[in-house]
């Protein structure tokens, strides 16, 4: 379950920051979103992966660290209000400067010329 | 009294929610005047909680009443309510300066201001990595939300890059907060510099690495060379109360690497110890340079006191690298001085700005001022301050950094990069200031003169400097005494956690 789960919060960063370094703010907006996903399942597995451990002290031999899931809980809800945030303002960029691109313009391509040809 | 340590962060929570409702929400007159008293209320708590502070007590308030390692702590020691101090000062100017003609649009100013000053209290009082986090994201969210104000093309392109970093920034510090917490087993700031004396070496690497992303959030955060370019571009474009508050935003970030590498990873961290250094030294003497080459290439003048910041921002981190309790004294009276006076500089531009008409702060010759020998005058003081000629406190800070440099090797890079840079600032303020005041095309077509409120504000803030270089000596003693708090990571650890309790277990 360890490899599995290491794997998923791998892919899901390097798929985060892949998309976090394009051009266009959507797939930016997609990539912030990916990555806080890794970042969530990072956190949940820093109170050490187990099941079947009780969620309440007392309620049997082994508990569940209680404290990771708290802060996975105050992340998801921070990176969903940002997430909203950075939406409307790619939204508000788009309207505002006429294109999707992060810098406001699109950036002239030089062809070589031999790619010209 | 011990509920002022709380104080400081409900103050502005409640009168923020407060002025969103009736009788504030439907008169920008009376949330102004609402704010004014806030902040004022802001400024005697601060102070109580300084003079507190400065008997030497740390004093800790814990939340709900669950004992520090466990539960959450506030910690007012003597850096955390200098920091208070300074924000309350600022925003105190900030607000006064909103007062002017040009008044911010919009009935939401002035509860983002109050939610600003709510996330970067609890930035400073915070004694816990995780709620530092949550507290950045309240003062990233309310400075989202200032930065754009009043919307426009300029503002829209650079709060998109803001927004984009910070958030890829918070990403990067939840992932370091969670190999922290997977090798320490707390996120409280006094604990993890307990437990990360006696960590396994074979995590011991983890632990470094988890360390040193917080050097990469915090170094975007206060501005730091590879993650300084969303600065300038930000800065200038915001509106100048704004600008003015946000010249504290940098410093949160200089705070927090302060008290993260001094205290968790300091002198008792074994293996551990010093891990920014090292880092910390080049990339701040970069970021002196790369920031005189902005300061020499600015075109107005709100962007060159934003390139200035940058410079002072290497400089400090230039000389906290050096990771000495004299070196952070020193830090510390020169980022006061820089935090007041860069602030005081960007409301100065919008003053000059507003009488000069169409061609704004821009440094090409323009229509005469209305008022040229006042804003002249006090562009003067400004520019002594920031360069750090004497007799104001940036000469003192600067002589205080350069002889905190003891070995050769220290010397041979802080001194010529941090003269050079005052060189630099030396001579673009002396080509700004002889654009704007002497070479004037004509006559003002009408006298303007500036609000008396918002030339207070600069007033108060350019006085700053003086009184730090008259009240020199008690200055830099409670430096010395800070850094020396600071410094003393046992006793921090013996303040803030309690004798460690007995276990209750439960059946």
């Amino acid at each position: 379950m360890e490899a599995l789960y290491a794997f998923c919060v791998g892919v899901l960063t390097a798929a985060g920051v892949f998309l976090l370094l394009r051009g266009r703010t959507f797939p930016v907006v997609v990539g912030l979103t990916l990555l806080s996903y890794g970042v969530n399942l990072f956190l949940f597995a820093t109170g050490r992966l187990n099941d079947g451990d009780a969620a309440v002290l007392g309620a049997g031999s082994d508990h569940a660290d209680p404290l990771p899931q708290a802060l996975v809980l105050t992340a998801i809800v921070i990176g969903f209000a940002m997430t909203a945030f950075v939406v409307i303002l790619a939204m508000r960029a788009r309207g505002d400067l006429g294109n999707d691109h992060v810098d406001g313009r699109v950036p002239e391509i030089v062809l070589d010329s031999e790619e010209r040809n | 009294m011990q509920h002022l340590i709380l104080l400081s962060l409900v103050l502005p929570l409640l009168g923020g929610l407060l002025m969103l409702l009736p009788p504030f929400n439907a008169s920008r007159v009376r949330q102004r005047n609402f704010a004014l008293v806030l902040s004022g209320a802001a400024l005697l708590i601060s102070a109580l909680l300084l003079q507190q502070a400065q008997q030497g007590v740390i004093g800790v308030y814990a939340l709900g009443d669950w004992a520090a390692p466990f539960g959450i702590v506030l910690v007012a020691d003597r850096l955390s309510t200098l920091m208070l101090m300074l924000t309350s000062v600022l925003a105190f100017c900030s607000l006064l300066y909103t007062f002017g003609p040009r008044d911010e649009d919009g009935s939401f100013f002035q509860p983002l201001l109050q939610f600003q000053i709510l996330g970067i209290n609890g930035a400073f009082m915070t004694g816990d990595l995780f709620n530092l986090f949550v507290f950045f994201e309240i003062l990233l969210i309310a400075s989202y939300g200032l930065l754009m104000f009043g919307g426009g093309k300029t503002r829209t392109r650079a709060g998109l890059h803001y927004v984009i970093l910070n958030l890829a920034g918070s990403a990067v510090f939840l992932f370091a907060l969670g190999v922290m917490y997977g090798t320490l087993g707390t996120l409280n700031i006094a604990d993890l510099a307990f437990k990360v004396q006696q960590v396994d070496p074979s995590e011991a690497s983890l632990v470094r690495a988890g360390g040193l992303m917080l050097l990469i959030v915090f170094g975007l955060k206060a501005a730091m060379l590879p993650l300084q370019f969303w600065l300038p571009a930000a800065y200038a474009a915001s509106t100048p109360a704004v600008a003015a508050l946000f010249a504290i935003m940098t410093k949160v970030g200089i705070y927090a690497i302060l008290r993260v590498f001094t205290v968790i990873f300091g002198d008792a961290a074994g293996p551990l110890s010093h891990i920014a250094g090292g880092w910390l030294w080049p990339l701040g003497l970069m970021t002196i340079l790369i920031g005189a080459i902005g300061v020499l290439a600015s075109q107005d003048l709100r962007r060159l006191t934003a390139n200035l910041i940058i410079v002072s921002v290497g400089t400090l981190l230039a000389v906290i690298a050096l990771e000495r309790e004299s070196a952070t004294a020193a830090a510390l009276y020169y980022l006061l001085h820089s935090t007041l006076i860069s602030a005081g500089l960007f409301l100065l531009a919008d003053l000059i700005a507003r009488q000069r008409g169409k061609v704004g702060d821009r440094l090409v010759p323009g229509r005469g001022l209305g008022q040229n020998r006042l804003l002249g005058a006090l562009f003067f003081i400004a520019a002594i301050a920031v360069i750090g000629m004497p007799p104001l406190s940036g000469f003192v800070g600067k002589a205080l950094m350069l002889s905190a440099a003891k070995s050769v090797a220290e010397m041979s890079w802080l001194w010529p990069l941090v003269l050079g840079s005052s060189l630099v600032a030396l001579i673009t303020l002396s080509r700004a200031g002889s654009t704007l005041f002497w070479k004037q095309s004509g006559k003002p077509s009408e006298i303007l003169r500036a609000n008396p409120v918002q030339l207070l504000a600069v007033v108060l803030l350019l006085s700053m400097p003086l009184l730090l270089s008259v009240f020199g000596g008690p200055v830099t003693q409670m430096m010395a005494a800070t850094a020396q708090q600071l410094h003393d990571v046992q006793g921090q650890i013996g303040s803030v956690l309690q004798p460690v309790t007995q276990l209750v277990e439960v059946k």
